[in-house]
């Protein structure tokens, strides 16, 4: 059951409850029941917008960095993603194998804005040995929908 | 100047959906839920297979009977579903859709005056091509009673010592009906019985949603006489490509085949392609779509129940077919009026056979928003009718 909910929350967490009920034919009280413990689990982690920004006139910056850190001793790379994690302005933070370690992505209001937190915050703190910071051009898939198109039906009159 | 047409052909009456459907075209902001088709692009790496097929230079025909390795892969996916194999090079048939393998198995098999039972409502091409193979259609209408399945006893009813083939349309487009085991059996004896032949028409096979869809070709004695007719186009999303097939016994392929390899050569090649990565690797896709249309038909059911419209629960294709006879109209008259006062598009039960009166079917091969605005412009409708009553 929890597979099922999940899979049409993930893409709509707008959905009632009734609704998400009769769609997979389960009992009302049950569903609520299982999203409530799904939450107090930290499971389902929270409900958010997704928001193509370049199409309002807000300006938004997103910049994907790459950081190569020393791992600490009895830490790992513990207590050094933490100290990134803190920062507000990071919107994640993904241990990576291969090439580099730690995976930041950062959203800021410019171009300076970005730089200024990689050079003056995240490269100054201890252990962090190189950044390699890549400012993200235009996004044409995020979370598994695409941004550019609009789904048009293209479907014609048929005789079946 | 002299008549340049054949009697036979005008005697034949065009599709009942597409006239209605002109009307709707003619119309601003209808929303239509009348499209028989999946509303789901073909999965990208069943496309991606075509395209590369294309970039190789593989634009030749294929031998008639279609790529060797898309029919052997079509036997081992009947094989894995229904337990039962063929001779990969003498019965089975690559086809431009599943609707030509259904005029080349009524073309094989009819001498004039045939009588070919055809149970409505279902897919408007049966009697058509019963028709121009020379065959006399005999119409079961099927009842709502019985979930729109086919029973024994109604088969038995309409054979004569004329009837050659039965045609069975399940999962059934409108209805949604399907034909489970314990229903075939009882047909099955019936048709051994009088030695008669099956199309068996599965088109809608991937697509039923209370367990896995049976062939009456996997019944014991059925096999070899069984016309088994199925495709890509609802299972993979793959309309356009119009590819379909058909497993006949040998001694029926063998004449199908001549006429498919007169009338047509044999079916697109990038489209074969394709097909062999569909059955290869298309098996999630098919799963996914099946939740999908799943969702929408509990959802369907659900708000019929909520505006009090009578419906059967469907288990199988994307359709469902409600009752409207309460409304004391007739279902072309319901369909136009639900068009010309709340823009929404529905398919009249009568053009898939006069025992369609009193229903209306709905495609839910839409997106669930869709929907949604539909039923409640069908729920004010019903209430304003009710409400004049």
């Amino acid at each position: 059951m929890r597979e099922q909910i999940l899979s049409v929350i993930e893409k709509n967490s707008r959905i009632g409850i009734k609704e998400l009920a009769v769609r997979l034919g389960l009992d009302e009280i049950e569903v609520a029941n299982e999203i409530k413990a799904m939450e107090e689990e930290g499971i389902i982690c929270g409900y958010l917008t997704m928001i193509d920004w370049e199409k309002t006139s807000i300006e938004q910056v997103t910049a994907l960095i790459e950081v190569r850190i020393t791992p600490q001793r009895g830490q790992g790379f513990d207590n050094l993603a933490e100290r990134i994690y803190k920062y507000p302005e990071v919107t994640s933070v993904y241990l990576i194998s291969g090439g580099y370690d730690l995976l930041v992505t950062l959203e800021g209001k410019s171009l300076k804005e970005v730089s200024s937190f990689v050079s003056h915050k995240l490269s100054a703190l201890e252990g962090v040995l190189s950044t390699a910071t890549h400012f993200i051009l235009h996004k044409y898939k995020d979370h598994g929908t695409i941004l550019d198109k609009k789904p048009k039906d293209n479907r014609e009159i048929m005789s079946l | 100047m002299r008549n340049p047409l054949a009697e036979k052909i005008i005697s034949v009456k065009p599709s009942g959906i597409r006239k209605f459907f002109d009307i709707a075209a003619e119309m601003d902001d209808v929303v239509s839920l009348g499209v028989g088709e999946p509303d789901f692009d073909t999965p990208w790496h069943i496309r991606d297979e075509g395209i590369y097929s294309l970039e190789k230079g593989k634009t030749f025909y294929t031998s008639n009977s279609g790529l060797i390795e898309l029919r052997n892969e079509i036997n081992a996916y009947i094989k894995r579903t229904q337990g039962i194999s063929y001779d990969t090079k003498k019965e089975i048939i690559i086809t431009v859709g599943g609707s030509e393998a259904i005029d080349l198995a009524l073309r094989a098999m009819i001498n004039p005056g045939d009588e070919v039972i055809i149970p409505q409502p279902s897919y408007v091409s049966y009697e058509p091509c019963a028709i121009l193979a020379d065959a006399v259609p005999v119409i079961i209408p099927l009842k709502a009673e019985n979930e729109f399945r086919l029973t024994a006893a109604e088969l038995e009813d309409s054979i004569t010592d004329k009837t050659k083939i039965v045609v069975l349309p399940f999962p059934n487009n409108p209805t949604g009906a399907i034909m489970e085991r314990s229903d075939l059996e009882p047909v099955a004896e019936v048709i051994k019985k009088h030695d008669l032949y099956v199309i068996s028409d599965e088109i809608y096979a991937e697509l039923t949603y209370s367990g896995k869809h049976v062939s009456i070709a996997s019944l014991p004695g059925m096999q070899e006489r069984t016309i088994l007719i199925n495709g890509f186009s609802k299972a993979y999303a793959m309309t356009g490509w119009r590819l379909g097939y058909c497993c006949a016994p040998e001694i029926i392929a063998t004449q199908m085949l001549k006429i498919h390899q007169f009338a047509i050569m044999c079916a697109p090649t990038t489209s074969q392609y394709a097909a062999i990565e569909a059955l290869k690797n298309g098996d999630e896709d098919v799963a996914l779509m099946r939740e999908s249309y799943n969702q929408r038909r509990r959802f369907l059911l659900n708000a019929f129940k909520e505006m009090g419209l009578d419906c059967f629960e469907p288990f199988g294709a994307f359709y469902v077919f409600p009752c409207i006879k309460e409304f004391g109209m007739s279902s072309d008259d319901f369909a136009m009026k639900l068009l010309q006062d709340k823009k929404i598009a529905v398919v009249p039960g009568t053009a898939f056979g006069s025992s369609g009166e009193g229903f209306i079917r709905i495609s839910y091969a839409y997106s669930i928003e869709k929907l949604k605005y539909a039923m409640e412009k069908l729920s004010e409708f019903a209430n304003g009718l009710r409400n004049n009553a």
